[in-house]
């Protein structure tokens, strides 16, 4: 069979599916750097040409700046922590102990748990009045009086990082776990033998198994983080005093909540070029990670 | 494995059950809310275990008296399964011919590059047009125009999987059923299909996973309980005026239980798909 009939067949083959992603990704990425030079409302006008306005507008407001450092704390340290809980995990999980299968099975729940399940879960048990890490803490003698964990502006984000920590670091947990399965056993032996303690066995023989599959996770993660909505808009809105408002929040609320089109398009195609240059500095660090291991 | 003192194993155990409760707690707390009468949940000190098991709450949600709390908990429920139903059926259909043609034809790999790197893509980038358009098309507010943004999310990542799939698939196979005279499309529904059907299997558990979980385009697109899905409903209720917690911790365990089910059952599949490079969005 011919290069060229192989090649068309294969165009008609994905045709379906390019048809598909240029209607609902390819045409409203498009449209959406058009409204981002207008001031289009999200109904009724269809807004006028006025060039880099809404960008200049957006980029020189203080709400992006403080938006842009919310979400930035927010991802750092959520992701760092995933890491670090997930590897910890991994490592655990990685020994011989009697339960070992019931509890990787475990790992998979919150990883399970819809996003807004777990938003809405933590939401009761921070409740201010009712909930359960109030009792506990005052119940162990830890915490005095009941506080308003997601109410108070300096406890609302670091509550946020603790819910969604909780969802994601099994994940890592998991994948770190499958690239330690993969570490030959005459190794670790071997290394043994030599007299290498835990943490020289951890960084010269283990590490180099882990980084490649953590590095996707990191990536994977970090961009997630950035993008974050769902969990925000269910547990805190993006209060208390806007405390936890993110890039995403901040693009709903100029585009949908005022109904902005033109500038929530500006908006989100500055949050879209923040992500793809994370994305492509990430890559090039996998592609290093990758090849220094290989 | 080298030998252990008790030291190590006891630190081991320890660790184990740390572990163990953290990812146990909240929820055995949420299931627990659910059982809980409305007044143990808000007594102080906190009643940690019901007095008498309350299951009443599940029927309430789960009753279809109309205007009642079960009804439209009942309906966004049904549009969920259908939305995502709808939506996985989709991408997979649009998923195996174009991962199968991305497999055997590498020279147009990088279209499937192009489509995996929309994932990058926040989706407040497509909101707004998407808005404008399903609201021109009569479809705001409508399961299959939320099913069809789906898309935007499942199609990818099922051609993903499906390619990488079809991969380990010889093309061996392939060309000896072709020599004996058979089609291209003999072929592929006789033998690839067949041997591809474990893959079909796990993208269409994480497209509907997905689709069961997304919220954000849920959100912005439906208003009502024509087309409302699950993952809205809760957050209505989390966010409302409901003065019984236990029935917003009944709802959550209500809508989490099919993909803590699947997660549990398919364990196997699922976490090679996961470890593999296929992280959940």
């Amino acid at each position: 069979m011919s290069g060229s009939w192989m090649t068309t067949r294969a165009w008609l083959l994905m045709l379906p599916l390019l048809v598909v992603m240029i209607s609902v990704i390819g045409w409203p990425l498009v449209d959406t750097v058009r409204l981002s030079f207008t001031d289009a409302k999200l109904v009724g006008t269809q807004g006028n040409f006025v060039g880099f306005d809404n960008y200049a507008k957006m980029l020189s407001g203080s709400n992006f700046q403080r938006t842009l450092i919310t979400t930035t704390w927010f991802a750092v340290i959520s992701v760092a922590a995933e890491m670090v809980l997930g590897v910890l995990a991994a490592l655990l999980l990685n020994q011989q102990f009697r339960g070992r299968a019931l509890l990787r099975a475990l790992m998979i729940l919150p990883w399970a748990l819809p996003t807004v399940v777990n938003a809405t879960l933590w939401r009761l048990i921070y409740n201010p009045e009712y909930g359960a890490l109030n009792a506990a803490l005052t119940q162990i003698g830890l915490l005095e009086a009941y506080r308003s964990w997601l109410g108070e502006p300096n406890t609302a984000l670091t509550a946020l990082i603790v819910a969604d920590c909780w969802k994601n670091f099994p994940l890592v947990a998991l994948i770190a776990l499958a690239a330690l399965q993969a570490v030959p056993r005459d190794i670790t032996a071997a290394s043994l033998v030599d007299g290498a303690g835990p943490i020289n066995r951890f960084r010269f023989v283990i590490l180099p198994y882990l980084a490649g599959p953590l590095m996707v996770a990191l990536v994977l993660r970090t961009i997630e983080a950035f993008k974050v909505f769902d969990i925000i808009w269910v547990m805190t809105r993006g209060g208390p005093a806007n405390s936890t408002r993110t890039l995403s929040i901040l693009v709903y609320q100029e585009a949908f909540s005022f109904q902005r089109a033109g500038s929530g398009a500006s908006l989100a195609l500055i949050v879209t070029l923040l992500v793809t240059v994370l994305a492509v500095a990430y890559a090039a660090l996998v592609r290093k990670v990758a090849g220094s291991t290989a | 494995m080298e030998r252990k003192g008790l030291v190590f194993t006891v630190f081991i155990y320890a660790s184990a059950l740390l572990l163990a409760v953290l990812i146990l707690a909240p929820v055995l707390w949420l299931f627990i809310m659910s059982i809980s009468p409305a007044a143990d949940l808000s007594a102080k000190p906190l009643r940690w275990w019901p007095q008498e098991v309350d299951f009443s709450r599940y029927r309430m949600l789960l009753s279809t008296v109309e205007n009642s709390a079960g009804a439209a908990f009942v309906a966004s429920l049904y549009n969920s399964l259908r939305i995502a139903g709808m939506a996985t059926v989709a991408a997979i259909a649009l998923a195996i011919p174009a991962g199968w043609a991305v497999s055997r034809t590498p020279t147009v790999g990088w279209s499937l590059s192009m489509v995996i790197a929309t994932y990058m893509l926040p989706p407040v980038a497509l909101a707004v047009p998407l808005y404008m358009g399903l609201a021109w098309l009569g479809l705001l507010n409508n399961i299959f125009g939320l099913a069809l943004v789906y898309l935007t999310i499942l199609a990818p990542f099922t051609t993903w999987l499906m390619k990488s799939g079809f991969d380990s698939i010889p093309r061996e196979i392939e060309s000896a059923a072709m020599i004996d005279g058979a089609s291209l499309f003999q072929t592929l529904r006789i033998i690839t299909l067949p041997l591809a059907a474990p893959v079909v299997a796990t993208s269409a558990l994480f497209a509907l996973l997905l689709a069961w979980d997304e919220f954000f385009y849920a959100l912005l697109f439906t208003s009502d309980l024509r087309a409302k899905t699950l993952t809205v409903a809760i957050a209505d209720l989390a966010g409302g005026r409901v003065s019984d917690y236990g029935l917003i911790a009944t709802a959550g365990v209500l809508a989490a239980l099919p993909p803590v089910l699947i997660g549990l059952v398919m364990q196997r599949a699922l976490i090679s798909g996961l470890t593999s490079g296929g992280v959940k969005g």
